[in-house]
């Protein structure tokens, strides 16, 4: 294991931290029916979007899912827009029309939140291939969950990225469900790095409750990616502590199961081994946690205060408008 | 391949292979991407002789993966290159919908204005070549029901030319639409040829007693039903949409006013086609300035059939128009 020191570690933890206090909000923001439509929470995935954001530059790209609030984050997309954002606010990163499955920032080369499953993986394969073909130094990462190996796009580009020596990084939160049909009723192979190895990528899986195993992972495969030039797929395993939507009584899994993984929650997994090895003080995870409630509240009520897009506007954006082309 | 100062006859194949060729050496960032545009030189021979001029890095060959390639076009054209996608039928289109549907035609309105996709994707439509029902449907009118996109169906050679350049500068989806038959068909290319717009419709013919309104494959066959209607004693005027979406309804309405009578002609099915979508126009616009309800002729609700005599009776054939035409000036 790489040495840890207090600086990185106060940032991982912060930057779960960030997500799991904005998660919460969220929750009850929808409760309050602030938000609507659905909202997916990343509630015990956290170490995943945090542990893959440490090996990117601000060149490379992202795409993420409908369950995105995390990438965003960690991302760096300020918490303030993406709140907006959820509350359909014209002050949200994607002005209030993508909503909580539809987060987008050109600035940090954040190429959204889709909701259609396995549609980003597609959209990587062209990234990467724009890239390749003006031979910038970059790479493109696409998350998608284990739902989306199932699908016909997740085949053809993997076989496509392969086959033309793309720099992509392909990031699979395997937490073992798409909705609510597990991994092995919709898998014959569950062994997911074996689906990428068909296709002659290098593939690995890791601990995705595990923000330095995942950290570790993805340099790795980040390195990898780089100095070659071609695909990786890393088989990021993890747990999703709450329902798929706010819509999910949760009748195919148990209870206790939910709890077995509970105990290996990434945030005080992470913290208390920072703690008993004398990288953090007793005392930091209370100031981080506070800073990171406090960010949450100062984002509500930047997004509360927000206002909303005149309905004269509701055909803007559908082509582009001649003043905003570059 | 002579240059463009000469005015000369050309194939329709030949005008779109030369303003992929034009657009490619003008502009780095153009490639052409999909099913056999390589080495094989194109299902319907457009690309030919492209891969080597251009290079693999340029004409790129890919496996039978619609969505998959239509959405790395995509993906490459948000990372600042200037793709076209060629689709060998609009039929195997629909296995790449969900990438235009949700992805090219939404993302710039989700993004709320962040993201536009400037990608072309070129794709065969429409039926006569006896290739039965996975080859041979229209499916533009279909397409132009999605807001976010645009939809092109180029009927000329000129047109053919020129109006893939323009649409290469949009910095939104174009969606070309090349029927099958046309491009065998030759016609003059202007030696002062330049980009024209992919907006707006044209008026092909005049005439003062009926509008024929039409589009793409179908052009041909409509004013040969002009000069037959000619003969016959009547003045047709006949309009070329050019665009599907979006749809040029001034153009339309003008005509109308002129003619009172109008009938539309649209490869596509008939129920809820883009046909219909042109007469309701028509009918909330210009009620007044009918003289005789509008006709339309249109292809059968078949699934289009393999044997000569049944595909031609699906289709819209240029004495059907003219029997229409005569009905809805007796009317």
């Amino acid at each position: 294991m790489t040495t840890i020191d207090a600086a990185l570690a106060r940032h991982l933890l912060r930057e779960m931290l960030r997500i799991r206090r904005f998660e919460e909000k969220t929750i009850e923001l929808y409760q309050q029916e602030k938000i609507r439509g659905f909202l997916h929470v990343y509630i015990g995935e956290e170490a995943v979007a945090v542990g893959v954001m440490q090996a990117l530059t601000r060149d490379d790209s992202i795409l993420a899912t409908y369950r995105e609030h995390g990438h965003a984050l960690a991302r760096g997309i300020p918490m303030r827009s993406v709140m907006a954002e959820m509350l359909g606010k014209a002050e949200g990163c994607s002005r209030g029309r993508g909503g909580s499955m539809h987060i987008f920032d050109a600035h940090h080369r954040f190429y959204g939140g889709s909701a259609i499953v396995g549609s980003g993986l597609p959209l990587a394969v062209g990234l990467a291939l724009a890239d390749s073909l003006k031979q910038r130094n970059a790479i493109t990462v696409v998350f998608f969950g284990d739902g989306a190996v199932a699908e016909g796009e997740f085949h053809e580009a993997m076989n496509l990225a392969a086959l033309w020596h793309l720099p992509v990084l392909f990031c699979c939160e395997n937490n073992f469900y798409g909705m609510g049909t597990a991994l092995h009723r919709a898998q014959s192979v569950t062994d997911l790095p074996t689906k990428a190895r068909s296709y002659g990528i290098q593939a690995a899986s890791a601990d995705g409750m595990d923000v330095l195993a995942v950290r570790e992972a993805a340099a790795t495969a980040v390195r990898e990616v780089r100095a070659a030039a071609r695909p990786y797929f890393l088989d990021l395993q993890t747990y999703r502590f709450r329902g798929h939507s706010m819509f999910d009584p949760e009748l195919y899994r148990s209870r206790a199961e939910v709890e077995d993984w509970k105990r290996r929650d990434p945030i005080p997994r992470f913290a208390e081994r920072m703690v008993s090895t004398g990288v953090l003080a007793a005392t930091d995870y209370a100031e981080i946690d506070s800073a990171a409630m406090e960010e949450v509240e100062e984002a509500v009520a930047f997004a509360e205060a927000g206002s909303l897009e005149r309905v004269e506007d509701l055909s803007r954006f559908v082509y582009s408008e001649t003043d905003d082309e570059q | 391949m002579s240059s463009d100062r000469e005015p000369r006859q050309a194939t329709y194949r030949a005008a779109v292979r030369e303003a992929i060729r034009q657009a490619m050496l003008a502009d780095e960032r153009v490639f052409l991407i999909g099913e056999d545009v390589g080495r094989y030189g194109g299902s319907y021979a457009v690309s030919k002789g492209l891969l080597e001029e251009f290079g693999p890095n340029r004409i790129i060959d890919t496996p039978i993966s619609e969505s998959g390639f239509t959405g790395a076009g995509l993906g490459a054209a948000l990372g600042g290159m200037r793709p076209i996608v060629e689709i060998m039928t609009c039929n195997f289109s629909v296995l790449a919908l969900d990438q235009v549907l949700n992805t090219a035609a939404t993302w710039l309105h989700m993004s709320g204005g962040q993201f536009n996709i400037p990608v072309v994707i070129r794709m065969a439509t429409g039926a006569g070549l006896q290739l039965a029902a996975q080859h041979s449907h229209s499916l533009e009118g279909w397409y132009a029901h999605i807001p976010g996109i645009k939809v092109i169906t180029p009927a000329t050679v000129a047109d053919a030319r020129w109006m893939l350049p323009t649409a290469l500068e949009d910095p939104d989806p174009v969606l070309i639409f090349e029927h099958a038959r046309l491009y065998n068909t030759e016609g003059e290319l202007p030696a002062d040829g330049a980009p024209v717009d992919i907006e707006t419709a044209r008026v092909r013919r005049r005439g003062h007693d009926i509008s024929l309104i039409t589009y793409g494959g179908s052009l041909p066959k409509t004013l040969e039903a002009a000069d037959e209607l000619a003969a016959r004693g009547v003045s047709a005027e006949v309009i070329d949409l050019r665009s599907l979406r979006p749809l040029d309804t001034r153009t339309i309405l003008d005509s109308v006013a002129r003619t009172h009578r109008v009938v539309v002609i649209d490869e596509g099915w008939r129920s809820g086609g883009i046909n219909a979508e042109i007469i309701t126009r028509i009918c909330a616009a210009a009620f007044h300035e009918l003289a005789a309800p509008p006709g339309r002729v249109c292809t059968e609700e078949v699934p289009i059939p393999y044997p000569h005599h049944l595909e031609e009776a699906a289709l819209p054939q240029m004495l059907e128009i003219v029997k229409q035409a005569e009905a809805t000036v007796a009317a």
